[in-house]
């Protein structure tokens, strides 16, 4: 049962060893000479002032949140879409009935944001 | 044996949540304890797939790998923990006491569940395999729980304008 699978664990070890040999070969084969200079924190030319810890902007959150929000809106349209087609007829209308009233309370809460200009940058 | 290749990648998977998960609360940078949750959920993704449950292994590598981690990583920037040595405590009744708590509520877990759960559920059923897919789940969803899902359409409308309350001085 987990033989379907083994595709998709190619695709991970690939991934994962693309990305761990790339960072990892550009290392060993480029030539190191390193100097004070190139050490410091690159700033397009300005001295590095503090860290690069720094406080951000709130706006930056509000769009994690409306993302993290409507990431879990795809996470319960996902099994009602991929359900809807194998419904019979009655159960097919009250299937989009649903989904339609679940969509719309949750584009209340993006109109909401739209309004309060949460999303609007300047 | 034909349970060979379930039961390496089970232990491997489990021994990777656990020292990750141990990682994760004893690593002093907050960025550090974050990369090591981020292995945790991978792993817990992996042990969700081997109980059969495809969509929860997608969900939660989509879900907790991307969305909570995002959340978790915006709150370590905006908190602006300069210096993390300062948030260590010195050793005191208040932490003697929350670890004693903790080695006491692990101990209850983990009796209740050995001793509810030993020898009981050493298979996975047959229809696992189809109870898992995100096609059951949605007719489950639409069919038997269609309340619950509504509600969990206002509970997400409530999160989005909580935000924007609590962060509304910056839009006025």
């Amino acid at each position: 049962m987990l033989e379907g699978y083994i595709p998709i664990f190619i695709i991970i070890f690939i991934s994962a060893a693309f990305a761990f040999l790339n960072i990892n070969l550009s290392s060993l084969l480029g030539p190191n000479r390193p100097n004070k200079e190139k050490l410091s924190t690159y700033e397009s030319g300005m001295e590095p002032i503090g860290t690069a810890h720094d406080r951000f902007s709130i706006k930056y959150y509000m769009v994690a949140v409306s993302f993290i929000v409507f990431d879990i809106e795809v996470v319960f349209l996902y099994p009602w879409a991929v359900s809807f087609l194998n419904f019979p007829k009655p159960e097919m209308i009250y299937s989009f009935v649903i989904g339609l009233i679940f969509i719309v309370v949750l584009a209340v809460g993006l109109i909401y944001e739209y309004k309060k200009g949460v999303l609007k940058w300047d | 044996m034909e349970w060979k290749l379930e039961l390496i990648l089970f232990v491997l998977l489990s021994v990777m949540a656990v020292f990750s998960a141990i990682m994760m609360v004893t690593r002093r940078s907050p960025i550090n304890s974050a990369i090591f949750l981020i292995i945790n959920f991978f792993a817990s993704a992996g042990i969700y797939l081997l109980l059969q449950a495809q969509f929860i292994a997608v969900i939660q590598v989509l879900v907790y790998m991307g969305a909570i981690m995002v959340l978790v990583i915006f709150v370590i920037m905006l908190l602006n923990l300069q210096d993390e040595s300062k948030l260590s405590e010195q050793f005191s009744y208040k932490k003697l006491t929350s670890l004693l708590l903790s080695v006491l509520l692990f101990c209850l877990l983990g009796f209740s569940v050995f001793f509810g759960f030993s020898g009981k559920f050493t298979s996975i059923s047959g229809e696992a395999e189809k109870l898992g897919t995100a096609e059951s789940l949605g007719k489950e969803l639409v069919l038997a729980y269609s309340v619950p899902f509504e509600i969990a359409g206002l509970l997400l409308l409530a999160a989005v304008v909580g935000a924007v309350v609590l962060a509304k001085k910056s839009f006025d």
